[in-house]
């Protein structure tokens, strides 16, 4: 009704563990266990080829998908260019280009997008 | 005259004097509870092992009998004060006073009271405990796990630095045991609770000590327990008993809520009381954080800036079991060459 009017309502930004969407992530962690050893420390997006042109950004697609989140992973995920660098890198011994892969075919296997 | 009088009889002081007995010096040990031991009667198990804490106690006291230590219990110290010829006169709740050449402070710390962090909601929810509250739990009952409402939890929440690295408490510094502890905590829910799910609630994590690093792998990857980097800034009680967390996943960059059936405080150290009464009747120094300074951080850890009066343990800041025993073995090499000098 205020929209008529000019207004606008804004959606909540608060994270709700409610209502979040664990398909993916609970896919990537059964075939890709080590993910969830991530410490968040972002080895991975320093050496990353894409990150250093685009808005890519592989250590905070962790956070997305952990919270559901897959619209910008969507937009982001062909970004990469599986070159293996942040596999090399990381601490925690990560398949990091395995998850990439997982990811991609997890959006289409469970109908993710749109 | 007495070699050495210390003060406490838990893990610091029991090794300090079974040491010194070896060394040949005559000790004494005060204790006010009417059980040696001290915190560890409290606690189930012990990282990064997970040995249960009453074979420690058990190897203890099998030791003081071997070694015939003496222990008066149920005894307070009240005050301690340097004579002229340098040894000390100890007087305790008992109308008693003893002589001694040397002195140990082995009288440990204090559990930080949660109930000070109101916005925790300590004793005014139900379902919020603390962490030497679950050890009680698991050290009653092995077999299943359930919140204080007796439910079985969906979901838990582990809340680090409770009382430690917070200005607001008074305590700004780190309690070295409770992110390790929290880790230890949350895969035994998951052993007890497959289904449950475990969150810790972390501003860093301090996993510094031999084993703790893999531990805290083995709750990511084995056990799924899941690490959000963000301080819990308050608690609502819902209708059903359950608890609304607010706080902002710092990693996410936006605030959270979430509900849970269980919140576990990781409540931090605080210097002993004891410590304020020592420092005023013998002028013991003790830093800002109210723990003893010792009288050189690297080389002598034990002594203090009183000839003869020497530390053992958490008197001067917080340690883990480990760290505890290592130092009291080396109060008594302290002790004994102050001696024997």
């Amino acid at each position: 009704m205020m929209k008529q009017f000019g207004y606008n309502s804004l959606k909540s930004r608060t994270i709700d563990y409610k209502n979040i969407n664990t398909t993916l992530i609970s896919y990537i962690i059964k075939n890709e266990p080590s993910f969830s050893s991530c410490i968040s420390c972002g080895s991975c997006t320093a050496t990353c080829s894409a990150a250093n042109l685009t808005f890519f950004n592989i250590r905070r697609l962790n956070i997305q998908i952990r919270l559901g989140e897959f619209e910008n992973i969507r937009q982001e995920i062909d970004k990469c260019m599986l070159c293996g660098k942040c596999l090399l890198v990381c601490p925690r011994g990560i398949n990091t280009r395995n998850v990439i892969m997982l990811i991609k075919k997890g959006l289409v296997t469970f109908n993710l997008v749109e | 005259m007495i070699d050495v009088l210390i003060i406490g009889g838990g893990i610091a002081g029991i090794e300090t004097a079974c040491s010194l007995q070896e060394l040949g010096l005559e000790t004494l040990i005060i204790e006010k509870e009417k059980q040696i031991g001290g915190h560890l009667n409290n606690w189930d198990t012990l990282f990064p092992t997970k040995r249960s804490a009453s074979e420690i106690l058990e190897y203890y006291t099998e030791q003081i009998r071997k070694k015939s230590i003496t222990i008066y219990l149920n005894t307070t110290v009240t005050s301690i004060r340097k004579q002229d010829d340098g040894s000390f006169e100890v007087y305790t709740s008992r109308e008693v006073s003893f002589k001694s050449k040397t002195v140990v402070m082995a009288h440990g710390f204090s559990l930080f009271n949660a109930q000070r962090k109101e916005e925790y909601g300590y004793k005014i929810y139900e379902n919020v405990i603390t962490s030497a509250d679950l050890e009680q739990t698991f050290k009653q009952n092995n077999d299943v796990f359930v919140n204080p409402m007796g439910k079985i939890p969906e979901r838990v929440a582990f809340i680090h630095c409770v009382g430690s690295r917070d200005e607001k408490s008074g305590n700004h510094y780190c309690s070295k045991v409770c992110c390790i502890t929290a880790v230890k905590q949350a895969i035994k829910v998951k052993q007890l609770s497959p289904q449950t799910q475990v969150f810790c609630f972390y501003m860093d994590l301090r996993l510094y000590g031999r084993g703790f690093e893999e531990m805290y792998r083995e709750a990511q990857e084995k056990w799924g327990v899941q690490f959000i980097r963000g301080r819990l800034s308050e608690v609502a009680e819902n209708i059903d008993g359950s608890l609304q967390l607010k706080a902002e996943d710092t990693l996410a960059a936006r605030p959270f809520k979430m509900s849970v059936d269980m919140l576990v405080l990781m409540v931090g150290f605080e210097a002993n009381k004891s410590t304020a009464l020592f420092h005023n009747s013998c002028g013991v120094a003790c830093t800002e954080s109210r723990f003893i300074q010792p009288r050189h951080h690297h080389l002598s850890a034990n002594a203090t800036n009183i000839d003869g009066l020497f530390t053992a343990g958490t008197s001067i800041a917080p340690l883990s079991v480990f760290d505890t025993l290592n130092h009291a073995k080396a109060a008594a090499f302290a002790i004994h060459s102050y001696i024997t000098k």
